[in-house]
Protein backbone atom coordinates (compact mmCIF):
# COMPACT_ATOMS: atom_id res chain seq x y z
CA UNK A 1 0.00 0.00 0.00
CA UNK A 2 1.76 3.40 -0.94
CA UNK A 3 0.97 5.77 1.98
CA UNK A 4 2.01 9.52 2.64
CA UNK A 5 4.06 10.04 6.06
CA UNK A 6 4.22 13.91 6.99
CA UNK A 7 6.48 15.23 9.77
CA UNK A 8 5.53 18.61 10.84
CA UNK A 9 6.70 20.34 13.97
CA UNK A 10 9.47 23.25 14.76
CA UNK A 11 12.64 21.89 13.12
CA UNK A 12 15.36 20.38 15.05
CA UNK A 13 17.99 18.07 14.18
CA UNK A 14 17.75 13.96 13.42
CA UNK A 15 14.30 13.80 12.66
CA UNK A 16 15.21 12.16 8.96
CA UNK A 17 17.73 10.09 10.51
CA UNK A 18 14.87 8.95 13.23
CA UNK A 19 12.07 8.24 11.48
CA UNK A 20 13.92 6.57 8.51
CA UNK A 21 15.43 4.14 10.85
CA UNK A 22 11.94 3.61 12.16
CA UNK A 23 10.54 2.65 9.22
CA UNK A 24 13.64 0.88 7.91
CA UNK A 25 13.05 -1.54 11.31
CA UNK A 26 9.44 -2.10 9.96
CA UNK A 27 10.36 -3.47 6.35
CA UNK A 28 8.90 0.16 4.99
CA UNK A 29 10.21 1.30 1.77
CA UNK A 30 11.08 4.71 1.73
CA UNK A 31 10.08 5.88 -2.28
CA UNK A 32 10.54 10.11 -1.78
CA UNK A 33 11.43 12.06 0.22
CA UNK A 34 10.86 16.20 0.55
CA UNK A 35 10.79 18.52 3.25
CA UNK A 36 9.99 22.49 3.34
CA UNK A 37 10.42 24.92 6.34
CA UNK A 38 7.15 27.31 6.47
CA UNK A 39 8.10 30.13 8.64
CA UNK A 40 9.36 27.81 11.82
CA UNK A 41 7.57 25.19 10.87
CA UNK A 42 9.51 22.34 9.81
CA UNK A 43 7.63 20.20 7.15
CA UNK A 44 8.60 16.65 5.78
CA UNK A 45 6.76 14.42 3.69
CA UNK A 46 7.34 10.90 2.81
CA UNK A 47 6.16 8.58 -0.37
CA UNK A 48 6.42 5.18 1.56
CA UNK A 49 5.31 1.68 0.35
CA UNK A 50 3.66 -0.40 3.35
CA UNK A 51 3.19 -3.57 1.12
CA UNK A 52 6.06 -5.63 3.13
CA UNK A 53 5.63 -3.76 6.72
CA UNK A 54 6.19 -6.25 9.62
CA UNK A 55 3.11 -4.55 11.51
CA UNK A 56 -0.73 -3.79 10.23
CA UNK A 57 -1.70 -0.31 8.84
CA UNK A 58 -3.01 0.94 12.01
CA UNK A 59 -0.66 0.09 14.53
CA UNK A 60 2.20 1.35 12.29
CA UNK A 61 0.21 4.67 12.33
CA UNK A 62 -0.57 4.37 15.82
CA UNK A 63 3.23 3.83 16.43
CA UNK A 64 4.61 6.97 14.68
CA UNK A 65 1.97 8.86 16.06
CA UNK A 66 4.02 8.09 19.59
CA UNK A 67 7.23 8.39 18.22
CA UNK A 68 6.15 11.71 17.17
CA UNK A 69 4.93 12.72 20.91
CA UNK A 70 8.53 11.77 21.90
CA UNK A 71 10.34 14.19 19.57
CA UNK A 72 8.15 16.94 20.01
CA UNK A 73 6.58 16.17 16.45
CA UNK A 74 3.52 16.00 14.75
CA UNK A 75 3.43 12.57 12.64
CA UNK A 76 0.84 10.97 10.40
CA UNK A 77 0.99 7.65 8.13
CA UNK A 78 -1.78 8.35 5.81
CA UNK A 79 -3.26 6.36 2.72
CA UNK A 80 -2.19 7.98 -0.31
CA UNK A 81 -5.56 7.89 -1.95
CA UNK A 82 -7.11 10.43 0.90
CA UNK A 83 -4.62 12.78 -1.11
CA UNK A 84 -5.59 11.96 -4.72
CA UNK A 85 -8.50 12.16 -3.88
CA UNK A 86 -8.76 15.89 -2.56
CA UNK A 87 -6.72 17.07 -4.97
CA UNK A 88 -6.85 15.55 -8.78
CA UNK A 89 -9.81 15.89 -10.76
CA UNK B 1 -0.31 13.14 -8.74
CA UNK B 2 -0.32 15.72 -5.69
CA UNK B 3 2.68 17.30 -4.38
CA UNK B 4 3.99 18.59 -0.72
CA UNK B 5 1.70 21.46 -0.68
CA UNK B 6 -1.72 19.72 -1.58
CA UNK B 7 -0.35 17.28 1.26
CA UNK B 8 0.17 19.85 3.48
CA UNK B 9 -3.14 21.83 2.79
CA UNK B 10 -4.84 18.53 4.05
CA UNK B 11 -3.25 18.10 6.84
CA UNK B 12 -3.95 21.62 8.23
CA UNK B 13 -7.54 21.26 7.02
CA UNK B 14 -7.64 18.33 9.28
CA UNK B 15 -5.91 19.52 11.89
CA UNK B 16 -6.59 23.21 12.32
CA UNK B 17 -10.27 23.65 10.43
CA UNK B 18 -12.24 20.62 11.71
CA UNK B 19 -12.24 18.82 8.49
CA UNK B 20 -13.94 15.43 8.83
CA UNK B 21 -16.54 13.04 7.63
CA UNK B 22 -19.51 13.93 9.85
CA UNK B 23 -21.48 10.84 9.54
CA UNK B 24 -21.08 7.34 7.94
CA UNK B 25 -24.66 5.90 7.93
CA UNK B 26 -26.02 2.23 7.33
CA UNK B 27 -29.55 2.53 6.09
CA UNK B 28 -31.15 -0.67 6.59
CA UNK B 29 -34.13 -2.02 4.73
CA UNK B 30 -36.32 -3.56 7.91
CA UNK B 31 -39.22 -4.70 5.42
CA UNK B 32 -38.41 -8.43 5.97
CA UNK B 33 -38.91 -8.07 9.44
CA UNK B 34 -42.30 -8.26 9.75
CA UNK B 35 -44.08 -10.97 11.65
CA UNK B 36 -47.30 -11.76 12.93
CA UNK B 37 -46.67 -9.74 16.28
CA UNK B 38 -45.03 -6.94 17.66
CA UNK B 39 -43.03 -9.27 19.70
CA UNK B 40 -41.55 -11.19 17.03
CA UNK B 41 -41.49 -8.59 14.76
CA UNK B 42 -39.40 -6.70 17.26
CA UNK B 43 -36.90 -9.51 17.82
CA UNK B 44 -36.01 -9.86 14.06
CA UNK B 45 -35.54 -6.00 13.63
CA UNK B 46 -33.28 -6.07 16.58
CA UNK B 47 -31.19 -9.42 15.18
CA UNK B 48 -31.15 -7.61 11.49
CA UNK B 49 -30.06 -4.53 12.58
CA UNK B 50 -26.88 -6.33 14.76
CA UNK B 51 -26.14 -8.30 11.86
CA UNK B 52 -26.29 -6.21 9.18
CA UNK B 53 -24.21 -3.07 11.17
CA UNK B 54 -22.25 -5.35 13.28
CA UNK B 55 -19.04 -4.27 11.77
CA UNK B 56 -20.10 -0.32 10.50
CA UNK B 57 -18.09 1.18 14.18
CA UNK B 58 -15.02 -0.95 13.75
CA UNK B 59 -14.75 -0.23 9.74
CA UNK B 60 -15.43 3.61 10.14
CA UNK B 61 -13.18 3.75 12.72
CA UNK B 62 -10.07 1.71 10.25
CA UNK B 63 -10.68 4.42 7.92
CA UNK B 64 -10.44 6.56 10.15
CA UNK B 65 -7.08 5.53 11.07
CA UNK B 66 -6.00 4.84 7.40
CA UNK B 67 -7.03 8.03 5.66
CA UNK B 68 -6.30 9.68 8.45
CA UNK B 69 -9.49 11.89 8.48
CA UNK B 70 -11.63 12.00 11.69
CA UNK B 71 -14.83 9.88 11.12
CA UNK B 72 -17.07 12.07 13.72
CA UNK B 73 -20.47 9.63 13.65
CA UNK B 74 -21.89 6.68 12.43
CA UNK B 75 -25.16 5.49 12.40
CA UNK B 76 -28.00 3.93 11.05
CA UNK B 77 -31.03 4.64 9.31
CA UNK B 78 -34.12 2.52 8.78
CA UNK B 79 -37.25 1.98 6.72
CA UNK B 80 -39.85 4.25 8.36
CA UNK B 81 -41.05 1.77 11.36
CA UNK B 82 -45.09 3.14 10.80
CA UNK B 83 -44.21 0.27 7.91
CA UNK B 84 -43.24 -2.20 10.16
CA UNK B 85 -45.65 -1.72 13.03
CA UNK B 86 -48.74 -1.55 10.29
CA UNK B 87 -51.09 -4.25 11.56
CA UNK B 88 -49.96 -3.74 15.53
CA UNK B 89 -49.30 0.13 15.85
CA UNK B 90 -50.10 0.76 18.92
CA UNK B 91 -47.19 -1.45 20.40
CA UNK B 92 -44.71 0.36 17.46
CA UNK B 93 -42.87 0.93 21.15
CA UNK B 94 -41.63 -2.45 21.09
CA UNK B 95 -40.11 -2.00 18.04
CA UNK B 96 -38.61 1.52 19.45
CA UNK B 97 -37.31 -0.17 22.10
CA UNK B 98 -35.89 -3.01 20.05
CA UNK B 99 -33.74 -0.32 18.11
CA UNK B 100 -32.60 1.67 20.68
CA UNK B 101 -30.81 -1.38 22.36
CA UNK B 102 -29.77 -1.97 19.08
CA UNK B 103 -27.64 1.17 18.61
CA UNK B 104 -26.63 0.99 22.31
CA UNK B 105 -25.10 -2.56 21.57
CA UNK B 106 -23.54 -1.18 18.57
CA UNK B 107 -21.77 1.96 19.62
CA UNK B 108 -23.51 4.03 17.50
CA UNK B 109 -24.64 7.69 18.24
CA UNK B 110 -27.73 7.74 16.59
CA UNK B 111 -30.60 5.43 14.87
CA UNK B 112 -33.16 7.28 12.73
CA UNK B 113 -35.80 6.00 10.94
CA UNK B 114 -39.39 5.73 13.98
CA UNK B 115 -40.78 7.63 10.92
CA UNK B 116 -44.19 8.17 8.79
CA UNK B 117 -45.02 9.29 5.66
CA UNK B 118 -48.17 11.07 5.25
CA UNK B 119 -47.64 13.73 2.72
CA UNK B 120 -50.94 12.69 0.89
CA UNK B 121 -53.03 11.80 4.18
CA UNK B 122 -53.22 10.06 7.29
CA UNK B 123 -53.87 6.14 7.65
CA UNK B 124 -55.65 4.74 10.94
CA UNK B 125 -52.84 3.09 11.58
CA UNK B 126 -50.47 6.07 11.01
CA UNK B 127 -52.64 8.24 12.90
CA UNK B 128 -52.18 5.78 16.10
CA UNK B 129 -48.50 5.26 15.31
CA UNK B 130 -47.75 9.56 15.37
CA UNK B 131 -49.57 9.28 19.14
CA UNK B 132 -46.68 6.89 20.36
CA UNK B 133 -43.46 8.93 19.49
CA UNK B 134 -43.88 11.40 22.20
CA UNK B 135 -43.74 8.27 25.01
CA UNK B 136 -41.03 6.63 22.77
CA UNK B 137 -38.70 9.41 22.67
CA UNK B 138 -38.97 9.80 26.36
CA UNK B 139 -38.26 6.46 26.63
CA UNK B 140 -35.30 5.88 24.30
CA UNK B 141 -32.16 7.67 23.64
CA UNK B 142 -30.39 7.20 20.68
CA UNK B 143 -33.75 6.63 18.22
CA UNK B 144 -34.49 9.57 16.50
CA UNK B 145 -38.20 9.95 14.52
CA UNK B 146 -39.41 11.98 11.30
CA UNK B 147 -42.96 12.83 9.60
CA UNK B 148 -43.29 13.44 6.33
CA UNK B 149 -46.37 16.16 6.14
CA UNK B 150 -46.34 17.72 2.71
CA UNK B 151 -44.21 17.10 -0.75
CA UNK B 152 -44.48 19.18 -3.67
CA UNK B 153 -46.08 16.49 -5.41
CA UNK B 154 -49.10 16.05 -3.38
CA UNK B 155 -49.67 19.38 -1.30
CA UNK B 156 -49.12 19.53 2.07
CA UNK B 157 -51.33 17.36 5.12
CA UNK B 158 -52.71 19.36 7.08
CA UNK B 159 -54.61 17.22 9.65
CA UNK B 160 -51.18 16.10 9.97
CA UNK B 161 -49.41 19.42 10.37
CA UNK B 162 -52.17 20.17 13.40
CA UNK B 163 -51.47 16.74 15.25
CA UNK B 164 -47.83 17.37 14.64
CA UNK B 165 -48.03 20.58 16.74
CA UNK B 166 -49.04 18.89 19.82
CA UNK B 167 -46.55 15.49 19.27
CA UNK B 168 -43.89 18.30 20.20
CA UNK B 169 -45.22 19.80 23.04
CA UNK B 170 -45.98 16.59 24.34
CA UNK B 171 -42.52 15.44 23.61
CA UNK B 172 -41.15 18.35 25.08
CA UNK B 173 -42.93 17.99 28.34
CA UNK B 174 -42.51 14.21 28.45
CA UNK B 175 -38.74 15.00 28.26
CA UNK B 176 -38.83 18.39 30.43
CA UNK B 177 -36.17 17.29 32.93
CA UNK B 178 -33.78 17.79 30.00
CA UNK B 179 -34.60 21.21 28.46
CA UNK B 180 -37.50 18.73 26.31
CA UNK B 181 -34.24 17.26 24.62
CA UNK B 182 -37.11 14.52 23.17
CA UNK B 183 -37.68 17.70 20.69
CA UNK B 184 -34.57 17.30 19.37
CA UNK B 185 -34.87 13.95 18.21
CA UNK B 186 -37.88 14.98 16.25
CA UNK B 187 -38.15 16.35 12.77
CA UNK B 188 -41.53 17.37 10.74
CA UNK B 189 -40.64 17.70 7.04
CA UNK B 190 -41.66 18.37 4.09
CA UNK B 191 -40.32 16.41 0.92
CA UNK B 192 -38.40 14.07 2.68
CA UNK B 193 -35.73 12.24 1.01
CA UNK B 194 -35.32 8.47 1.50
CA UNK B 195 -31.25 8.33 1.60
CA UNK B 196 -30.62 11.18 4.03
CA UNK B 197 -27.38 10.14 6.55
CA UNK B 198 -27.95 13.20 8.83
CA UNK B 199 -30.35 12.78 11.98
CA UNK B 200 -32.36 13.42 13.13
CA UNK B 201 -34.19 13.57 9.60
CA UNK B 202 -32.25 9.69 8.40
CA UNK B 203 -34.99 7.18 7.25
CA UNK B 204 -33.91 4.61 4.72
CA UNK B 205 -36.88 4.95 2.11
CA UNK B 206 -38.61 1.51 0.34
CA UNK B 207 -37.14 2.30 -2.86
CA UNK B 208 -33.40 1.89 -1.43
CA UNK B 209 -31.76 -1.63 -1.79
CA UNK B 210 -31.38 -3.88 0.81
CA UNK B 211 -28.06 -2.28 2.66
CA UNK B 212 -26.59 0.60 1.65
CA UNK B 213 -24.05 3.90 3.26
CA UNK B 214 -24.74 7.02 2.62
CA UNK B 215 -22.18 9.69 4.06
CA UNK B 216 -22.15 12.70 5.12
CA UNK B 217 -19.30 15.05 4.90
CA UNK B 218 -18.59 18.20 6.65
CA UNK B 219 -16.11 21.78 6.56
CA UNK B 220 -17.76 24.94 7.45
CA UNK B 221 -13.85 25.56 8.88
CA UNK B 222 -12.46 25.41 6.25
CA UNK B 223 -14.62 26.85 3.72
CA UNK B 224 -14.21 30.01 6.71
CA UNK B 225 -10.61 29.44 5.78
CA UNK B 226 -10.21 29.46 2.67
CA UNK B 227 -12.34 32.51 2.48
CA UNK B 228 -9.79 34.65 4.86
CA UNK B 229 -7.21 34.27 1.91
CA UNK B 230 -9.59 36.75 -0.67
CA UNK B 231 -11.03 39.07 1.68
CA UNK B 232 -10.98 41.77 -1.01
CA UNK B 233 -12.58 38.82 -4.10
CA UNK B 234 -15.88 40.09 -5.46
CA UNK B 235 -18.53 37.67 -5.14
CA UNK B 236 -18.03 35.67 -8.01
CA UNK B 237 -14.59 34.76 -7.15
CA UNK B 238 -15.70 34.20 -3.77
CA UNK B 239 -17.80 31.47 -5.21
CA UNK B 240 -15.37 29.47 -7.00
CA UNK B 241 -13.26 29.59 -3.62
CA UNK B 242 -16.01 27.45 -1.82
CA UNK B 243 -16.49 26.02 -4.83
CA UNK B 244 -13.10 24.48 -5.31
CA UNK B 245 -13.15 23.96 -1.40
CA UNK B 246 -16.41 22.08 -1.69
CA UNK B 247 -14.89 19.86 -4.34
CA UNK B 248 -11.97 18.77 -2.09
CA UNK B 249 -13.97 18.00 0.87
CA UNK B 250 -16.47 16.14 -0.66
CA UNK B 251 -14.02 13.94 -2.75
CA UNK B 252 -12.92 12.87 0.63
CA UNK B 253 -16.45 11.81 1.23
CA UNK B 254 -16.82 10.00 -2.02
CA UNK B 255 -13.34 8.08 -0.99
CA UNK B 256 -14.64 7.33 2.61
CA UNK B 257 -18.07 6.02 1.39
CA UNK B 258 -16.87 3.90 -1.20
CA UNK B 259 -14.53 2.28 1.02
CA UNK B 260 -16.64 1.86 3.82
CA UNK B 261 -19.42 0.63 1.16
CA UNK B 262 -16.92 -2.10 0.31
CA UNK B 263 -15.84 -3.13 3.16
CA UNK B 264 -19.53 -3.39 5.00
CA UNK B 265 -20.97 -5.33 2.03
CA UNK B 266 -23.26 -2.73 1.22
CA UNK B 267 -24.02 -0.53 -1.87
CA UNK B 268 -22.69 2.99 -2.37
CA UNK B 269 -25.42 5.21 -1.66
CA UNK B 270 -24.77 8.87 -2.03
CA UNK B 271 -22.60 11.44 -0.39
CA UNK B 272 -24.33 14.28 0.97
CA UNK B 273 -22.85 17.41 0.00
CA UNK B 274 -22.74 19.41 3.28
CA UNK B 275 -21.87 21.64 5.56
CA UNK B 276 -22.45 20.88 8.83
CA UNK B 277 -21.66 22.77 11.82
CA UNK B 278 -20.68 21.84 15.21
CA UNK B 279 -20.88 24.13 18.63
CA UNK B 280 -17.13 23.99 18.39
CA UNK B 281 -15.30 27.46 17.58
CA UNK B 282 -14.14 27.28 13.95
CA UNK B 283 -16.57 24.87 12.47
CA UNK B 284 -19.47 27.59 11.99
CA UNK B 285 -21.70 28.20 8.62
CA UNK B 286 -22.76 31.57 10.36
CA UNK B 287 -19.10 32.54 10.51
CA UNK B 288 -18.39 31.79 6.75
CA UNK B 289 -21.45 34.52 6.06
CA UNK B 290 -19.58 36.91 8.52
CA UNK B 291 -16.19 36.27 6.56
CA UNK B 292 -18.38 37.12 3.30
CA UNK B 293 -18.46 40.52 4.53
CA UNK B 294 -21.97 40.58 6.96
CA UNK B 295 -21.13 41.91 10.41
CA UNK B 296 -23.41 39.40 12.18
CA UNK B 297 -25.27 36.64 11.07
CA UNK B 298 -29.10 37.30 10.81
CA UNK B 299 -28.59 41.13 8.96
CA UNK B 300 -29.11 42.13 5.84
CA UNK B 301 -27.97 40.67 2.95
CA UNK B 302 -27.71 37.19 5.01
CA UNK B 303 -30.44 35.46 2.60
CA UNK B 304 -28.15 36.40 -0.08
CA UNK B 305 -24.77 35.15 1.19
CA UNK B 306 -26.45 32.08 2.16
CA UNK B 307 -27.90 31.44 -1.20
CA UNK B 308 -24.69 31.81 -2.76
CA UNK B 309 -22.88 29.36 -0.20
CA UNK B 310 -25.32 26.74 -0.46
CA UNK B 311 -25.17 27.01 -4.55
CA UNK B 312 -21.33 26.89 -4.59
CA UNK B 313 -21.42 23.81 -2.67
CA UNK B 314 -23.32 22.02 -4.42
CA UNK B 315 -21.62 22.91 -7.41
CA UNK B 316 -18.27 21.73 -6.31
CA UNK B 317 -19.71 19.17 -4.38
CA UNK B 318 -21.83 17.38 -7.50
CA UNK B 319 -18.26 17.56 -9.52
CA UNK B 320 -16.87 15.57 -6.90
CA UNK B 321 -18.94 12.74 -5.94
CA UNK B 322 -20.32 9.95 -8.78
CA UNK B 323 -23.77 9.99 -6.20
CA UNK B 324 -25.08 12.91 -4.52
CA UNK B 325 -28.35 12.80 -2.52
CA UNK B 326 -29.57 13.49 1.07
CA UNK B 327 -30.27 17.10 2.00
CA UNK B 328 -26.84 18.32 0.22
CA UNK B 329 -25.96 21.98 1.36
CA UNK B 330 -25.25 24.21 4.39
CA UNK B 331 -27.01 23.69 8.01
CA UNK B 332 -28.15 26.41 9.69
CA UNK B 333 -29.10 24.70 13.48
CA UNK B 334 -28.90 27.08 15.62
CA UNK B 335 -28.11 25.25 18.50
CA UNK B 336 -25.31 23.81 16.78
CA UNK B 337 -23.41 26.59 15.50
CA UNK B 338 -21.36 28.91 17.58
CA UNK B 339 -22.30 32.14 15.24
CA UNK B 340 -25.92 31.74 15.30
CA UNK B 341 -26.09 30.58 19.11
CA UNK B 342 -24.64 34.21 19.65
CA UNK B 343 -26.47 36.01 17.04
CA UNK B 344 -29.70 33.96 18.47
CA UNK B 345 -28.49 35.39 22.23
CA UNK B 346 -27.44 38.97 21.21
CA UNK B 347 -31.06 39.44 19.17
CA UNK B 348 -29.46 39.43 16.02
CA UNK B 349 -30.63 36.90 14.11
CA UNK B 350 -34.86 36.30 14.29
CA UNK B 351 -37.19 33.18 13.61
CA UNK B 352 -38.64 35.34 10.60
CA UNK B 353 -34.96 35.85 8.67
CA UNK B 354 -34.49 32.13 9.89
CA UNK B 355 -36.98 31.35 7.83
CA UNK B 356 -36.08 33.37 4.87
CA UNK B 357 -33.05 31.64 5.06
CA UNK B 358 -34.26 28.10 4.87
CA UNK B 359 -35.56 29.52 1.38
CA UNK B 360 -32.24 28.96 -0.15
CA UNK B 361 -30.46 26.62 1.47
CA UNK B 362 -30.25 22.66 3.01
CA UNK B 363 -33.66 21.89 5.22
CA UNK B 364 -35.20 24.25 7.79
CA UNK B 365 -35.82 25.54 11.00
CA UNK B 366 -33.36 23.15 12.89
CA UNK B 367 -32.93 23.44 16.47
CA UNK B 368 -34.21 26.56 17.66
CA UNK B 369 -35.40 26.80 20.99
CA UNK B 370 -38.69 28.89 21.81
CA UNK B 371 -40.98 29.58 24.83
CA UNK B 372 -42.39 26.20 26.65
CA UNK B 373 -45.50 28.07 26.88
CA UNK B 374 -45.87 28.52 22.98
CA UNK B 375 -49.37 27.09 21.82
CA UNK B 376 -49.32 23.98 19.84
CA UNK B 377 -51.09 25.16 17.29
CA UNK B 378 -48.59 27.89 17.15
CA UNK B 379 -46.09 25.13 16.18
CA UNK B 380 -48.19 23.66 13.49
CA UNK B 381 -48.42 27.10 12.02
CA UNK B 382 -44.60 27.27 12.00
CA UNK B 383 -44.87 23.82 10.76
CA UNK B 384 -47.00 24.53 7.74
CA UNK B 385 -45.15 27.90 7.14
CA UNK B 386 -42.18 25.51 6.52
CA UNK B 387 -43.65 22.90 4.48
CA UNK B 388 -45.29 25.44 2.40
CA UNK B 389 -41.71 26.98 1.40
CA UNK B 390 -40.90 23.57 0.45
CA UNK B 391 -43.92 22.60 -1.62
CA UNK B 392 -43.94 25.94 -3.53
CA UNK B 393 -40.04 25.60 -4.08
CA UNK B 394 -39.64 21.78 -4.58
CA UNK B 395 -37.11 21.75 -1.85
CA UNK B 396 -37.01 19.56 1.75
CA UNK B 397 -38.04 22.11 4.17
CA UNK B 398 -37.91 20.58 7.93
CA UNK B 399 -38.98 21.78 11.34
CA UNK B 400 -37.08 20.86 14.90
CA UNK B 401 -37.86 23.37 17.30
CA UNK B 402 -37.70 22.76 21.27
CA UNK B 403 -40.67 24.20 22.92
CA UNK B 404 -38.29 24.51 26.42
CA UNK B 405 -40.64 23.73 29.02
CA UNK B 406 -40.53 26.53 31.56
CA UNK B 407 -38.73 28.43 29.52
CA UNK B 408 -38.97 32.27 28.44
CA UNK B 409 -37.45 34.48 25.82
CA UNK B 410 -33.96 35.17 27.44
CA UNK B 411 -33.62 31.73 28.76
CA UNK B 412 -31.27 29.14 27.49
CA UNK B 413 -31.28 25.80 27.08
CA UNK B 414 -28.19 23.01 26.89
CA UNK B 415 -28.02 19.35 25.68
CA UNK B 416 -24.49 19.04 25.46
CA UNK B 417 -22.22 17.37 22.39
CA UNK B 418 -22.71 18.43 19.30
CA UNK B 419 -27.00 19.36 20.29
CA UNK B 420 -25.46 21.91 21.85
CA UNK B 421 -27.32 25.07 23.96
CA UNK B 422 -29.44 27.52 22.03
CA UNK B 423 -31.23 30.23 23.42
CA UNK B 424 -34.71 30.84 23.77
CA UNK B 425 -36.35 32.99 20.90
CA UNK B 426 -39.21 34.75 20.28
CA UNK B 427 -42.36 33.95 18.38
CA UNK B 428 -45.28 35.62 17.01
CA UNK B 429 -47.95 36.17 19.24
CA UNK B 430 -50.60 36.23 16.87
CA UNK B 431 -53.56 33.04 17.06
CA UNK B 432 -52.93 30.62 14.43
CA UNK B 433 -55.52 27.94 15.42
CA UNK B 434 -58.27 28.75 13.32
CA UNK B 435 -56.12 28.48 10.64
CA UNK B 436 -55.17 24.82 11.77
CA UNK B 437 -57.91 23.53 13.30
CA UNK B 438 -59.75 24.05 9.77
CA UNK B 439 -57.21 20.77 8.74
CA UNK B 440 -57.63 19.09 5.52
CA UNK B 441 -55.01 18.92 2.73
CA UNK B 442 -53.22 21.91 1.12
CA UNK B 443 -53.57 20.87 -2.75
CA UNK B 444 -50.46 20.59 -4.50
CA UNK B 445 -49.02 23.54 -6.30
CA UNK B 446 -50.45 24.04 -10.52
CA UNK B 447 -46.38 23.37 -11.23
CA UNK B 448 -47.04 19.65 -9.73
CA UNK B 449 -47.98 18.55 -13.04
CA UNK B 450 -45.27 17.32 -14.66
CA UNK B 451 -46.55 14.44 -16.25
Amino acid sequence: MRAVVTVTGSDKRGIIAKVSGFLFERNVNIEDISQTVLGEQFAMIMMVDTSDSSIDFSALALDLENMGKEIGMNIRLQHEAIFSAMHNV
Amino acid sequence: MFNKFDVLETIEMIEKEHLDIRTVTMGISLLSCIRATAKETAQAVRDTVLKKAEHLVKTAEDLSREFGIPIVNKRVSVTPVSLITAAFPAQSGLVARALDDAANELGIDFLGGYSALVHKGTADYEQTFLNTIPEVLAATVRLCSSVNVGSSRSGINMDAVSVMGGIVKETAALTANADGIGCAKLVVFCNAVEDNPFMAGAFHGTGEADTVVNVGVSGPGVVQHALKFVPEADLTDAAEVIKRTAFKITRAGQLVAKEAAKRLGARFGIVDLSLAPTPARGDSVAHILEELGLSVVGCHGTTAALAMLNDAVKKGGVMASSRVGGLSGAFIPVSEDIGMIESAAAGNITIDKLEAMTCVCSVGLDMIAIPGDTPASTISAIIADEAAIGMINNKTTAVRVIPAPNKKVGDEVSFGGLLGRAPVMPVHGGDSSKFIQRGGLIPAPIHSFKN
